[in-house]
């Protein structure tokens, strides 16, 4: 390796963006993150809701976009482009434009008045047209930054000279109409591009009538109308009349699977995002009748057939394979659909409204860039990445992740984002970082009387335009213990924060209350100031008088200034009893565990290597590689080259220590200091080392069948049999002529409703090795859904052209399987399945019957859950922290997973989330030592009579009765300050620091009611 | 009794409804402004000498959510 460097570029601000820019910077990497728009959050911020789980897409968001604005390692370049990237990996230099934005960052407040007063009226993108914006505008609510920035080439006077108006009217100053382009240029050692896609355009699709006929919309747009943010209200109401619709048909595959316009592959997330909006939809409309017209239904993510199931049954989706040739206005605006089902039956149907589920496409200035960075792009113009390295683009250095290699959805693209980190890292200079050394010396306010000082914010006119914010700040003074009060234009501004500080000397103060916006975005910034005044952060506390009143109660003036005073007095009470707190260090441990030696396993030990660290790899085979070493064929790639290489890389890497043939005993510990002990399942020999971060990858299992007389003839075996036969070439009896595949045995059924992901492409790729052996073989694939997702659908297309039949069954109505001669041990199979093509039952008679079988958690999974305090799913997978945004963490701190123990999936899949576990254990290990929170519980050992229900309690496994004293202990590393067992305390002897039932007591009763109750 | 107006105090969790709460000013939802809001770790917080206690310092109603 020639050079690294201490700081990374990344293209592209998306979720994909923006999780590699933190696990870096986390890392200690100073990153430049490049945005073309004017906002970090890229495609999510859009959505209302994200399945399987119907989280507001943008409230699990913002907290990473404001973690990601707050991170002293990463600098955001909005409205900036990459011009060029040279030099070499380790050391390049990129060169970027950085669009002029008209608004001085440090000023604007986003008060928003600028916008209101702009005469010119622009289509708004964020909302898809569907609403209007200003010249000067930010893109979103919540954008980050908050700036506003104007549009040069709609503002008038940039445009035409005139207008103006923005500047009369910003009291901050902030409008510049000076401002430049600029050119900067960076030295970067690596590279991440994450630029994401582009949603498909129907509009050439005249057989939709898109934009022709008034409600039809795309599923995007029919997104924005379901968000309560969005520009209906979350009302949804069809734009002929302005009624709800009481039927909506979404359209499948509108700009994927098509070969016609080039795209013949599979958009991954549209079958799933369109069942989410229809089951959304439901719930705001009760009474609502949603059909979805569909080839297959690709439901093929972790817990998406339980999904999909519920919409079938619990809201009633209804659900018609078909093709959907074209659309046609009645009367008053309603649509009449022709489709044609499987049998060839051309059916008819009306409809309210029609959503296009359109798919995703490489984003349109994406071959400019790949130019510009000199890196390939694939068939269908997406950059271009191979199967076994599928973070890497064709020029060293430069990594790709998210969608911007191919269709993701949004726990993929975090996946791929930080796979795509651990690539990047080899060019990077990774040192252990210290604990942050505070600059000021804390004061020691203990024993002194509460000396309160409170700041009321203007926020400009967002708080002063409603509340009476110098009356509050008056009425301040009143209050017991108040020893300052007063109001601040914008209390976060850089001088009203001096301002504080200022004041604190002055007064000499002990306590501060900021009275303005939110804690949840402000909090962490005004804890920071006092700190640098001195004071623990902890002694501070806000009343959020902005969302809360001025907001919420614009046309109340009086008594939103009445509430503030409130919300202030209880901030005061609350105040008045807080006390210092400490946020204890934990040592972090550098070395780290990797349980499995499967392709996960060796990937992810090989990136924590990389990185410079040790790696302790257990594997409880003989061997190491897992399932890999069952996998012989990957449409032109050899998976038994890739096992043979990474076991060798593996093996001779020093940093990483294997133990082959050996079985874990037992974890203890917690993040940076976990203790394992395992045993030589031959030697019997135990062995213990400490280590500071696991990561899980014990991969699963092939389902053990009775199904489909499996077990009963040599003619019928599982997919992983079959591939070996295909490698090795040698077929019962002679060369076959029928061979049927039943696909989901095991899946996708009452008590395993999970889709296994890999077998249907597994089927299809062993069909096509087959047929290229035996080019005369009639294969039958017998199928529920082919789920052929993204790229995948090529091979899928390519069977089909080679005359491969695929026919879909209901579990209702199962194939059924008998042998032709009973009494012949080489009887061949008959295959009897209903044909809904041919609309009547069809038998063949197979020599061969290849199952393919679902993909079985480990049963080891519960012990090893249980000695991690990790949770699994109800099929036995291992449950991560979040299924969108913290998909190989778990809520327990310093343990990761990857590959087939989270879920089903390819091996690009697994390789790519082996990197991800690493560079998420990377944040960790990378520091010498982490700080516990500050708000935990503690525990008065006087009063605690050791009943261990505060044990039973806790979800993170942080309290626990001390056996010999008989008293509950608590861990500070892994409480999280949630307080559960402070409720649940019944002898009183928990309380919760900096949420003690002593300060929110205080709150409650620091209101004067009976002066309400009289009025 | 017919100007009266009910004083009702909300425990809210930090990660959901407190949240809500902002997200309900951010998009300008206007609702009465008899009600105050306290903000709590998580709504597991909530021991039931809260309620209690929030009855008996004069609040007339109590909403809990998280």
């Amino acid at each position: 390796m020639s050079s690294k460097s201490k700081s990374a570029l990344i293209i592209g601000a998306g979720i994909a963006g923006i999780q590699a820019s933190l696990d870096l910077a986390e890392m200690g990497i100073k990153v430049h993150l490049i945005e073309e728009t004017s906002t970090i959050g890229g495609r999510m911020p859009q959505l209302d809701k994200t399945f399987p789980t119907n989280d507001c897409s943008m409230c699990i968001l913002a907290p990473k976009m404001s973690e990601c604005a707050r991170h002293p390692n990463i600098q955001i370049h909005i409205k900036s482009k990459v011009e060029t990237v040279t030099g070499d990996p380790g050391n390049f230099i990129a060169e970027i434009i950085e669009e002029a934005k008209y608004v001085d960052p440090v000023k604007c407040v986003a008060c928003g008045l600028c916008e209101e007063k702009c005469p010119v009226k622009v289509a708004d993108e964020f909302d898809i047209q569907l609403r209007k914006r200003g010249a000067i505008s930010r893109y979103f609510l919540q954008s980050i930054p908050s700036e506003y920035t104007i549009d040069k080439e709609k503002c008038l006077y940039l445009t035409k000279g005139v207008c103006r108006l923005c500047e009369k009217v910003c009291s901050a100053e902030a409008i510049n109409f000076d401002d430049k382009d600029k050119k900067i240029k960076l030295k970067v050692g690596a590279v991440i591009v994450a630029t994401g896609i582009d949603a498909f355009d129907p509009i050439g699709f005249g057989h939709f009538g898109y934009k022709r006929y008034k409600n039809v919309v795309t599923s995007l747009e029919f997104e924005r109308m379901l968000s309560a943010s969005g520009p209906f209200g979350g009302h949804v109401v069809r734009a002929s009349d302005n009624v709800e619709p009481k039927s909506i048909a979404f359209i499948q595959c509108v700009g994927s699977r098509d070969e016609s316009i080039g795209h013949d592959y599979c958009s991954s997330a549209c079958c799933m995002f369109a069942i989410k909006e229809a089951i959304i939809a439901k719930e705001h409309m009760k009474g609502l009748k949603p059909s979805l017209f569909y080839m297959d239904i690709r439901a093929f993510g972790k817990d998406f057939d339980k999904y999909y199931e519920k919409a079938k049954g619990q809201y009633g989706v209804e659900f018609i394979k078909s093709k959907v040739s074209d659309i046609t206005e009645t009367n008053k605006g309603n649509l009449k659909l022709r489709y044609v089902l499987e049998n060839g039956d051309i059916k008819f149907k009306d409809f309210d409204m029609v959503v296009l589920s359109i798919g995703l496409e490489p984003r349109k200035n994406i071959r400019e860039l790949a130019e510009k960075l000199d890196i390939k792009l694939n068939e269908y113009g997406f950059c271009r990445s191979d199967a076994f390295t599928p973070l890497k683009t064709n020029r060293e250095g430069i990594f790709v992740c998210g969608a911007s290699n191919g269709p993701k959805d949004i726990p993929e693209s975090v996946v791929s984002a930080s796979g795509a980190v651990a690539e990047a890292i080899k060019y990077l200079k990774l040192e252990r970082q210290e604990l942050q050394e505070k600059k000021v010396v804390e004061k020691d306010v203990f024993g002194e009387r509460p000396r309160v000082g409170v700041f009321v914010c203007h926020c400009g006119i967002n708080i002063a335009g409603v509340v009476d914010v110098k009356d509050v700040a008056e009425n301040a003074k009143n209050i017991a213990n108040v020893e300052h009060s007063e109001d601040l234009m914008y209390a976060c501004s850089q001088d009203c924060m001096n301002t504080i500080k200022e004041r604190i000397e002055e007064h000499n103060l002990n306590r501060i209350v900021v009275a303005a916006c939110t804690p949840r975005t402000h909090e962490p910034l005004f804890r920071e100031t006092i700190s640098e005044a001195g004071l623990n952060p902890y002694l501070f506390e806000m009343a959020n008088i902005r969302d809360q009143c001025s907001w919420a109660h614009m046309n109340e003036p009086e008594l939103a200034t009445e509430k503030s005073k409130d919300l202030v007095n209880m901030g005061v009470a609350k105040a008045r009893d807080l006390i210092p707190l400490k946020r204890l260090p934990i040592d972090i441990n550098p070395q780290a565990l990797v349980i499995g030696g499967g392709l996960a396993g060796m990937t992810a030990a090989q990136s924590l290597a990389v990185a410079g660290y040790e790696v302790f790899l257990i594997e409880r085979e003989k061997e190491l590689g897992g399932n890999l070493q069952n996998i012989y064929f990957n449409f032109g790639k050899d998976p038994q080259k890739l096992l043979r290489d990474t076991i060798e890389e593996t093996s001779k890497n020093k940093l990483i220590h294997i133990y082959k043939n050996s079985e874990i005993k037992k974890i203890d510990g917690y993040v940076g200091n976990f203790t394992t002990t395992f045993v030589n399942k031959s030697t019997g020999k135990e062995k213990q080392f400490e280590h500071g971060v696991v990561i899980i990858a014990t991969g699963a299992e092939e389902h053990k069948t009775e199904e489909y007389l499996y077990g009963k003839s040599h003619r019928i075996v599982t997919l992983v049999e079959f591939e070996e036969m295909l490698y090795e070439k040698k077929f019962p009896g002679r060369k076959p002529k029928n061979v049927v595949m039943i696909q989901c045995v095991g899946s996708r059924e009452e008590g395993k409703m999970y889709c296994s992901r890999i077998c249907c492409t597994k089927a299809v790729k062993n069909a096509l090795e087959l047929k290229r052996l035996v080019p005369k073989v009639n294969i039958y694939i017998v199928n529920r859904d082919v789920r052929t997702y993204g790229f995948r659908e090529k091979y899928y297309t390519e069977l089909r052209d080679k005359g491969t039949m695929f026919v879909h069954y209901e579990p209702e109505n199962k194939p059924q399987v008998k042998f032709v001669d009973k009494s012949d041990p080489d009887s061949k199979i008959n295959v009897t399945v209903f044909d809904p093509i041919m609309d009547k039952e069809v038998v063949v008679t197979a020599d061969l019957l290849v199952l393919s079988v679902a993909v079985d958690a480990r049963k080891g999974n519960i012990e090893l859950g249980k000695m991690l305090k990790v949770p699994l799913n109800e099929d036995g997978m291992f449950m991560e922290a979040h299924v969108k945004l913290r998909p190989v963490d778990f809520a327990n701190d310093g343990v990761f997973v990857a590959g087939l123990a989270h879920n089903p999936k390819d091996m690009d899949e697994s390789i790519m989330q082996a990197k991800a576990a690493a560079s998420r254990a990377l944040t960790f290990i990378t520091k010498k030592a982490i700080l516990a929170e500050g708000t935990i519980t503690e525990v008065n050992e006087d009063r605690c009579s050791g009943c261990g229900y505060c044990e039973i309690i806790c979800a993170y496994k942080a309290i626990e009765v001390d056996k010999e004293k008989e008293v509950a202990v608590v861990n500070e590393a892994l409480c999280k300050g949630c307080g559960a067992c402070v409720a649940s305390c019944r002898c009183g002897a928990l309380d919760l620091r900096g949420f003690s039932n002593e300060q929110l007591f205080a709150s409650f009763e620091a209101l004067d009611l009976v002066d309400v109750l009289g009025k | 009794m017919k100007d009266w107006q009910p004083k009702i105090l909300a425990i809210l969790c930090n990660w959901c409804s407190y949240a809500g709460a902002g997200l309900a000013g951010v998009s300008r939802m206007q609702y009465p402004p008899n009600v105050r809001v306290i903000r709590i770790p998580c709504s597991g917080r909530v021991d039931p000498l809260f309620i209690m206690k929030t009855l008996q310092s004069g609040f007339d109603g109590l909403l809990v959510s998280g």
